[in-house]
């Protein structure tokens, strides 16, 4: 029974995206302005959501390669924007070879090397292969952004992929992939809901140095959308009681605002727009999943605290 | 009408870059500006930067498949043609054109066979600084592309800026680091009459196409 929950909730997405569709189309038709943006953008959610069901219903393992894969891509483009220094190609070639490690552990489900393999011993090993290039000039420079890169890229986002495998509980048998799926749902039905909120009604900035674009409008009418639509699905999918699905419902949408201004942050700092041109209309990966850095993590380790 | 050895080897260097695309698709990532201005159809001249083995491969990849057969890129005979494997890969699967470095042979004009290729109508991608040299770096342009302009007026001249290949396998590694590649496709060029001329608009077009984005430093 627990797959029809999630077959459910899967048609419940595809839906919703169906609507979003009818209105851009309807907006654009309307809009004297060029609405070619937003018509990409849309298109572009419907290549993601599909990627996204295949792999979702087709098995856990293959969830994890395509996590991996936009592990990979998400990295690869934060190293191709960075200064890198050409000393360093070897260091970023072992870099990228801890993204199929880092996965293996999530389909091991070995927890305990998972939590701590980037976090101590790829930290601890960047930069020993660092120096054996014998070139000091940048050291510093080199080996911290090399491994903010990889908690970013590969670390944090591994976490989602962790939820997979959690078994089903006594109060809910949708299990991990019930989890991931509030997770992925609520984390860019936030950002399209924040960005919505910001248009409408947006006057107050919130960070004008870093993301100019962001209100507190935006973010106040995001979080309280996303709040709602927590407490609506998490009896469907989660295991968590109203209390708890409150608490995600608050801590998804802050936590992907901030993994929006942080990424946001980076780019200021680097002078561009977009970290790549991947996705139509979004811009690169990880303009796509800034705010999935933030609350991966976070909601992972929720919800190993409460139930598991 | 095309021989059975030849038909076989367009087989070969088709599943070549079946092959290649693949590869560029996962390990690199193309964002390529203004496609649409590559020429596919001869005489025509392609000239790129260049930084990297995968210059070559990652041009022709870009190409229609059923085009590849008039795709020539040109290189250097003494690095392609040095063993007999090596220059049976070059001329069947890559397609090279190969010219003499160095004029060694002076009774020969070392372009006859871009001549000839163009004559046949075929598509001549060419690297005018000589060599990769220090990567992502350019060096000075050769006058070669100037006489085979002057030779074949019509041909259009289309200047590619290619960043990152230099990265991703610089000269002296064999090791390949993944990084995303900037292909920008410039405005064609046409032979106004003047070597001079036609050489300083080709490293004017250069450096605009490569200040169009601020790519990251790499030292």
């Amino acid at each position: 029974m627990n797959l029809q929950t999630l077959h459910w909730a899967l048609i419940g997405i595809w839906g919703l995206l169906a609507v979003a569709s009818v209105i851009v189309y309807a907006i654009s038709r309307r809009s004297p302005k060029n609405m070619s943006e937003l018509v990409a953008r849309t298109r572009s959610w419907w290549v993601m959501v599909a990627i996204f069901t295949i792999s979702f219903l087709v098995s856990n393992t293959l969830s994890i390669v395509v996590f991996a894969l936009i592990s990979f891509l998400a990295l690869k483009e934060y190293f191709s924007m960075i200064p890198t220094r050409r000393a360093d190609r070897r260091v970023l070639f072992w870099a990228y070879l801890s993204i199929p490690v880092q996965y293996f552990w999530v389909y091991d489900g070995y927890y305990g090397m998972f939590a701590v393999f980037i976090p101590v011993y790829m930290f601890l090993f960047l930069p020993f292969a660092s120096l054996l290039t014998q070139q000091t000039d940048g050291f510093l420079k080199s080996v911290g952004t090399l491994n903010w890169g990889l908690m970013l890229c590969v670390f944090s986002i591994s976490h989602a992929a962790f939820l997979l495998i959690l078994p089903p509980t006594a109060a809910n048998d949708a299990g991990g992939p019930g989890l991931l799926l509030f997770l992925i749902f609520l984390t860019q039905f936030n950002d399209v809901a924040q960005y919505t909120w910001g248009k409408l009604l947006g006057r107050r900035k919130i960070v004008p140095g870093v993301s100019p674009n962001k209100t507190w409008e935006g973010f106040l009418g995001g979080v309280a959308t996303t709040f709602v639509l927590a407490l609506l699905t998490a009896p469907l999918v989660t295991p968590f009681d109203m209390a708890h699905a409150a608490v995600a419902g608050l801590l998804i949408p802050v936590a992907g605002f901030v993994g929006d201004v942080t990424v946001s942050a980076l780019k200021r700092d680097l002078g561009v727009k977009d970290t790549g041109s991947l996705i139509p209309g979004h811009g690169g990966i990880l303009d796509r999943i800034d705010s999935l850095t933030y609350t991966a993590p976070l909601f992972f380790h929720f919800t190993r605290y409460f139930y598991y | 009408m095309l021989c059975h050895a030849e038909r076989r080897h367009l087989m070969l260097q088709k599943a070549f870059y079946i092959f290649v695309r693949i590869a560029i698709l996962f390990l690199l990532g193309l964002n390529v500006r203004r496609k649409e201005q590559l020429p596919v159809k001869g005489p025509a001249i392609i000239v790129a930067n260049h930084n990297s083995h995968l210059d070559t491969m990652v041009l022709m990849a870009l190409m229609p498949l059923t085009k590849l057969k008039d795709i020539k890129p040109v290189a250097a005979a003494d690095y392609f043609f040095s063993s007999p494997i090596k220059a049976w890969l070059s001329e069947h699967v890559l397609g090279i054109i190969a010219v003499e470095r160095g004029g060694k042979d002076r009774s020969r004009d070392p372009l006859q066979g871009c001549y000839d290729a163009l004559g046949d109508g075929k598509v001549l991608i060419l690297f005018p600084e000589g060599s990769r040299g220090e990567p992502e770096q350019m060096t000075d342009l050769k006058k070669g592309v100037s006489y085979l302009a002057e030779r074949f007026p019509q041909a259009p001249v289309v200047p590619v800026f290619t960043h990152g290949l230099g990265k991703a396998l610089p000269r002296g590694s064999f090791l390949l680091v993944p990084f995303f590649c900037d292909i920008f496709i410039g405005e064609p060029i046409t032979w106004e009459g003047n070597r001079i001329q036609f050489m300083n608009t080709l490293r004017d077009r250069f450096a605009a196409l490569s200040t169009e984005k601020t790519f990251a430093p790499w030292e």
